[in-house]
């Protein structure tokens, strides 16, 4: 059965060559990136998300605890973590769902890197969003 | 006690060695790790030893493999975080081998445990922090501020961006290992039906043992789904933060 296609011509090759010499070449993000988030889908998403709550608590209640210990500040060092600590759950869910990434301080490098995706917006938009995330 | 949901994740020391007054025993954690790396180098050294234009069976999982993590690098990381690709190899192979041997009924799940996959998780979280701290020294710091926000608002929102940044090992470990545990106690669980079931009600435990074992079969998919789609999130993860490092805003 395979006998029967005609190999590809040399041109065909040539070209298929040079999109894959492109794409292996191609500079950090692609439009791809956002295709694959999305691909990742809800349940990615989801598993993502209760983690981060939970983890952002077991750190501050964690860090609270610790901290009690050391100084011998109970309970003060566990009831202000505590606050800090779902905050910085809130801080990053509310991250991870913008797409920010996690990062401390990271913001979208620029417009052109997220462009083809629902969501894109304006570089002003961006730095609004990023501050009142803060 | 063979349906003990939770007796598969008991570490059971192979060979005794204490080293120092710690307890650094050869456990079956410890034979699946060494089962998963020899798998991995097993896979990759017979798949590119032919090396031929095209590619055998083994020769393209090793392709596969080596070709969707590459991908996952340059679409997350970016370009500049080329020469991290083995760290994000060895991480995502060994993570993905722990699960999918996890899979095989009688195994022992290395990454069901948090202290393994902690380990983990801290060592990208630290690798990650050292490389910002080498690409930008003590700017590095400065973004535990972010610009913009009323000074007065510091004592504030440091502590949190603190938090915030400490969090990531142990979210990405909490992750993987209560996907993973979860999922393999629920098909115990499942499986633990049939056989009490077929105890209690003989001959009509026989024919209603069928439900959960159907249910356990497509659990059995959805796990397998899962110990991919973990290993991947774990992955992609890595790369976000090495990007973050390389670029930091």
């Amino acid at each position: 059965m395979t006998d029967q296609t005609p190999p590809p011509s040399l041109d065909e090759l040539e070209a298929r060559l040079r999109d894959a010499r492109r794409s292996a070449e191609s500079s950090s993000f692609s439009p791809t990136q956002r295709k694959d988030e999305a691909g990742n889908g809800w349940l990615g998403i989801a598993f993502r998300i209760g983690a981060e709550l939970v983890a952002a608590m077991v750190v501050g209640v964690g860090g609270g605890l610790v901290i009690d210990r050391w100084l011998g500040t109970s309970p003060w060092g566990l009831i202000v973590m505590f606050v800090l600590g779902s905050a910085a759950a809130m801080l990053n869910v509310y991250r991870a769902v913008n797409g920010m990434g996690y990062a401390v301080g990271y913001r979208r490098p620029d417009a052109g890197a997220n462009s083809g995706g629902g969501t894109n917006s304006t570089p002003a938009k961006d730095e609004g969003e990023g501050n009142r995330g803060h | 006690m063979a349906t003990d949901p939770l007796h598969q994740f008991r570490i059971e020391q192979i060979v005794p060695l204490h080293l120092a007054g710690h307890d650094v025993s050869f456990t079956n954690s410890s034979l699946y790790m060494v089962v998963a790396a020899v798998l991995i180098t097993g896979l990759l050294v017979a798949g590119t030893a032919s090396r031929a234009l095209v590619p055998g069976r083994l020769q393209s999982v090793a392709e596969m493999l080596y070709e969707f993590v590459s991908g996952m690098v340059r679409d997350n990381a970016g370009a500049q975080a080329r020469p991290f690709f083995p760290l994000v190899f060895s991480i995502f192979a060994f993570v993905l081998f722990g699960n999918m041997i996890g899979m095989i009924p009688g195994t022992f799940t290395f990454t069901s445990h948090i202290i393994v996959t902690f380990t983990l998780a801290a060592l990208v979280f630290v690798f990650v922090t050292v490389l910002a701290l080498i690409r930008h020294g003590f700017h590095f710091f400065s973004y535990f501020f972010p610009s913009g926000a009323p000074i007065a608002l510091a004592p504030i929102l440091i502590p949190i961006e603190v938090i915030s940044y400490l969090t990531r090992p142990v979210s990405l470990s909490i992750r993987l290992f209560a996907n993973m545990m979860a999922g393999h106690t629920m098909l115990k669980v499942f499986a633990g039906f049939t056989i009490t079931m077929i105890g209690a009600l003989g001959a009509v435990g026989w024919l209603a043992g069928v439900l959960p074992l159907v249910i356990n079969v497509a659990l059995i998919g959805f796990e397998i789904m899962v110990a991919f789609l973990q290993a991947y999130v774990f992955t992609i993860l890595t790369c976000l933060y090495i990007r973050d490092a390389i670029e930091l805003h």
